[in-house]
C-alpha cells in the first residue's frame, strides 16, 4: 500500500521522527538505521560546526536534517537560528521552538505563531511545536505551517499521551499532518497516537534513556507501523459493558 | 589602625537598588529553617513526589536524609537524564585579572594578602583566547578579582568582545554590576552571569567580609536579578559551603534561584558547589564541615528540587569525584584549568585563588566522559 508522510512536498516512508538531543553521538547512526527514521532533529545550538563533537558529523547523509530553534525565546530569535541552519546547509526544514519557560520547557503558543509566519513567508518547511490548542493550530494553518507538532506531555517526562483529547480535536479539525512531539515515553504510547490519526511521532528521551537504545528505537518503529497499519484498517468497535444482546430493546418488534 | 566598617546591609553610592522581594523571601524561610525537626518519613515523602517543595526541599537537605543518600542518587540520575540525557558540557574559566579591593577573611585574593597581582593587555588576551580556542572548547567563563579600578566594565567589556570571536558562549564571574552595566556586556558578548553569595547569613557575612563593597550583602544578592533585567540568558548560584552551616546556605541558594526563576521562567538556572576544604585529618570534627559525602548531599538536593537546573562540577574537586558526579547530577565540567591570571599560554601574570585538583586537559576530560558513556557537548547557545 502507498502510504507516505507529505511534509512540504517531500515524501517520507518513515513515520518516526528522531530527536537527537540526548543521545551519545556515537549510536545516533545505529539508533537512525534500528529506527528507520528517514528525518532527524537537530539543534543549532548544539551543532559546533567545524568543532568538536559536531553532530552532522555523526548523522547519516540519506537522513533529512530538522533542525529546531531551540534557545529561542521569541519569533525573531527563531527567524535568526533558522537562517543560521540554512545558511549552513542544512536545508529548508525547520521546526519551531520558541520556549521561555526553563522549568516546563513548554512551548509559547503566541510567537510560535509568529515565528511559522515569519518563517514559511522566508521559504522554510515549518514545523511547529505547539500546545495542542484549536485556535493556535488554525493560525498556524494560516500562517503557513506544514505540519503541526502538539506535545503529548512536558518534554523528557516519558509521560505519554496527556493531551490525548486536545490532540483528537485537532485530528478532527485541522487539515495538516499531525506530529506528536514531546512526553511520548514507550513504544506502547506511539502505537495509541498512530492509532487515533497521528501522522508521525516525533521521540527523543524515551530512546535515548533505554538501556539498548538501538533496540529501543527498533521498538518505535516497529510500534508506529503497528499503529498506523491498524488506523488504516480502521479499529473495531469497543463496547462499554462486554457482549451486546442482538437487539435487546427492539426485539420485540415483529418482521 | 581598626578599620571602620560599612554597615554590610546598606548600599553604598552607586550602587543600584532594583524593586524585589526575593531576598526578604529567602531570609525570611532561611529564619523559620530548622532542619532538625525533619525525620526519615519527611525524607521518604518526599523523594516520591513529582514535583519537591521548599518543605520537601527542606526535607532532603536534613540530616534525616543523610542515610537516603542512595536513593537521592537514584532520583537524581533520573532527573538529570530526563533533563539532559547523554550531555555533560565543557568549559574553562580564564583569569583576567586579580586585583581586589575586598578583605574577605577566607579568600586569597584579599587585599592584604600579598600575591602577585596582575592582568592581561589585550594581545596576551589574545593570545589566551587562541590558545584555549585551539583545545576545542566554546564555552568560556571570564573571571576578575573585585577591583573596579584595576579591572572596570571597560576592560571587561574588551576581554567579552574578544572572546565573543572564538566561542560561542562567553560567560562572567566578576563582581556584581548595575543594569546598565550588565546590559554593556551583553551587548559585548557576554550571556550568563555567576555570582556567588558566599554565605546566605547575613551576620556571617558581615563577619567575614571585613573591608571593601563586596561587605554590601543586598547589592551581592540581587545581582542575578540585576543580570536578567540587562537581557543576559541565565545566571548561576552559589554559597562557598563549609563558610557557614552548609545545610542552611544550600537551602538558602536553592531558594534565592527558585524564586528567580519563578519571576524570570524563561532564565537559564545553574549551581555551582563551591566548598571550604575541611582541615586535614579533622575529619568529624566539626558537624558543619563539608566532606565529599556532604557535597554530594548538597548537589543532589538541588538536582531533585530544581531538576532542570544546570550544576557544575569544578576542579576543586578530585577527578574519582568529578568523574562520579556527572551524568548522575551535575551537567557541566571545567577542563584544562588554569587558575592564575592567564597561564594557557602567556606566563602567568597573577598567583592562583586557590589550588585546583583536577588538572587534566581538554582532552583528558573528553576522553573520560566518552569512557563514562555520556557525550561531551562543547557548545549549547547560539548568539542571534
Amino acid at each position: 500500500m502507498d502510504d507516505k508522510l507529505i511534509l512540504g512536498g517531500h515524501e517520507f516512508q518513515s513515520r518516526f521522527i528522531l530527536g537527537s538531543g540526548k543521545f551519545s553521538l556515537d549510536i545516533v547512526k545505529a539508533v537512525v538505521e534500528n529506527g528507520g527514521a528517514q528525518m532527524v532533529t537537530l539543534a543549532l545550538r548544539r551543532a559546533n560546526i567545524g568543532g568538536e563533537e559536531n553532530i552532522l558529523d555523526y548523522i547519516p547523509k540519506d537522513v533529512t536534517l530538522l533542525p529546531n530553534t531551540s534557545g529561542a525565546r521569541n519569533a525573531e530569535e527563531a527567524l535568526r537560528i533558522a537562517r543560521l541552519a540554512r545558511e549552513i546547509g542544512c536545508g529548508d526544514f525547520v521546526k519551531v521552538e520558541v520556549i521561555r519557560d526553563s522549568k516546563y520547557l513548554l512551548p509559547d503558543n503566541y510567537e510560535t505563531v509568529k515565528a511559522t509566519e515569519l518563517l514559511a513567508r522566508e521559504g522554510f518547511i515549518v514545523l511547529p511545536y505547539m500546545y495542542p490548542d484549536l485556535y493556535t493550530a488554525r493560525a498556524l494553518v494560516d500562517a503557513g505551517a506544514a505540519a503541526v507538532m502538539p506535545l503529548g506531555a512536558p518534554i523528557g517526562s516519558n509521560k505519554g499521551l496527556c493531551t490525548k483529547e486536545f490532540i483528537r480535536i485537532l485530528l478532527d479539525e485541522i487539515d495538516l499532518p499531525i506530529i506528536v512531539d514531546a512526553g511520548i515515553g514507550c513504544p506502547s504510547q506511539a502505537c495509541e497516537a498512530m492509532e487515533m490519526g497521528v501522522d508521525a511521532i516525533m521521540c527523543n528521551t524515551a530512546v535515548a534513556t533505554a538501556n539498548n537504545v538501538a533496540l529501543m528505537a527498533k521498538a518505535f518503529k516497529l510500534a508506529i507501523e503497528a499503529g498506523r497499519a491498524a488506523y488504516l484498517a480502521g479499529l473495531g468497535r469497543v463496547l462499554d459493558k462486554g457482549a451486546e444482546a442482538s437487539s435487546p430493546l427492539t426485539g420485540f418488534l415483529e418482521d | 589602625m581598626a578599620l571602620h566598617k560599612i554597615d554590610h546591609m546598606t548600599y553604598l553610592d552607586g550602587m543600584e537598588a532594583i524593586d524585589s522581594d526575593i531576598m526578604d523571601k529567602v531570609l525570611e524561610h532561611l529564619r523559620e529553617y530548622d532542619y532538625r525537626q525533619y525525620t526519615a518519613q519527611d525524607v521518604q515523602r518526599a523523594l516520591v513526589k513529582e514535583q519537591l517543595s521548599i518543605d520537601d526541599y527542606a526535607a532532603v537537605l536534613s540530616p534525616a536524609a543523610m542515610p537516603y543518600l542512595e536513593q537521592m542518587a537514584q532520583r537524581a540520575l533520573q532527573e538529570t537524564r530526563k533533563h539532559f540525557g547523554n550531555s555533560v558540557h565543557l568549559f574553562t574559566p580564564l583569569y583576567i585579572a586579580n586585583y581586589c579591593e575586598n578583605l574577605c577573611a577566607y579568600c586569597g585574593f584579599n587585599y592584604k594578602n600579598r600575591i602577585r597581582r596582575g592582568k592581561l593587555s589585550a594581545d596576551e588576551l589574545e593570545k589566551e583566547l587562541q590558545a584555549i580556542a585551539e583545545t576545542g572548547l566554546q564555552d568560556i567563563l571570564i573571571l576578575t578579582g573585585e577591583s573596579r579600578r584595576q579591572s572596570g566594565p571597560a576592560y571587561i567589556g574588551e576581554a567579552v568582545k574578544m572572546a565573543a570571536k572564538y566561542f560561542y558562549s562567553v560567560s562572567l564571574e566578576i563582581y556584581p554590576l548595575n543594569i546598565d552595566e550588565y546590559k554593556f556586556l551583553h551587548e559585548c558578548g557576554a550571556d550568563y552571569v555567576c555570582v556567588y553569595q558566599e554565605t546566605y547569613n547575613p551576620d556571617k557575612y558581615d563577619e567575614v567580609h571585613v573591608d571593601g563593597p563586596k561587605r554590601v550583602y543586598p547589592y551581592r544578592f540581587h545581582a542575578q536579578e540585576r543580570a536578567l533585567m540587562a537581557g543576559m540568558r541565565g545566571v548561576a548560584f552559589g554559597a562557598l559551603l563549609g563558610l557557614d552551616d552548609y545545610r542552611k546556605d544550600a537551602f538558602a541558594t536553592g531558594l534565592h534561584a527558585y524564586f528567580i526563576q519563578q519571576k524570570y521562567p524563561h532564565a537559564e538556572i545553574s549551581f555551582s558547589v563551591p566548598r571550604l576544604r575541611p582541615y586535614i585529618n579533622n575529619a568529624g570534627l566539626s558537624p558543619r564541615d563539608v566532606q565529599e559525602k556532604q557535597l554530594l548531599h548538597v548537589m543532589l538536593a538541588y538536582r531533585l528540587f530544581m531538576p532542570f537546573a544546570g550544576i557544575t562540577i569544578s576542579t576543586r574537586e578530585r577527578p574519582r569525584f568529578r568523574d562520579h558526579v556527572i551524568g548522575m547530577v551535575a551537567t557541566k565540567i571545567s577542563a584544562g584549568v588554569r587558575v592564575g591570571v592567564g597561564g594557557h599560554l602567556v606566563e602567568e601574570k597573577g598567583d592562583e585563588q586557590f589550588e585546583i585538583s583536577d588538572p587534566r586537559s581538554v582532552k583528558e576530560i573528553h576522553q573520560m566522559i566518552i569512557n563514562r558513556g555520556l557525550q561531551p557537548v562543547y557548545n549549547d547557545y547560539v548568539r542571534v
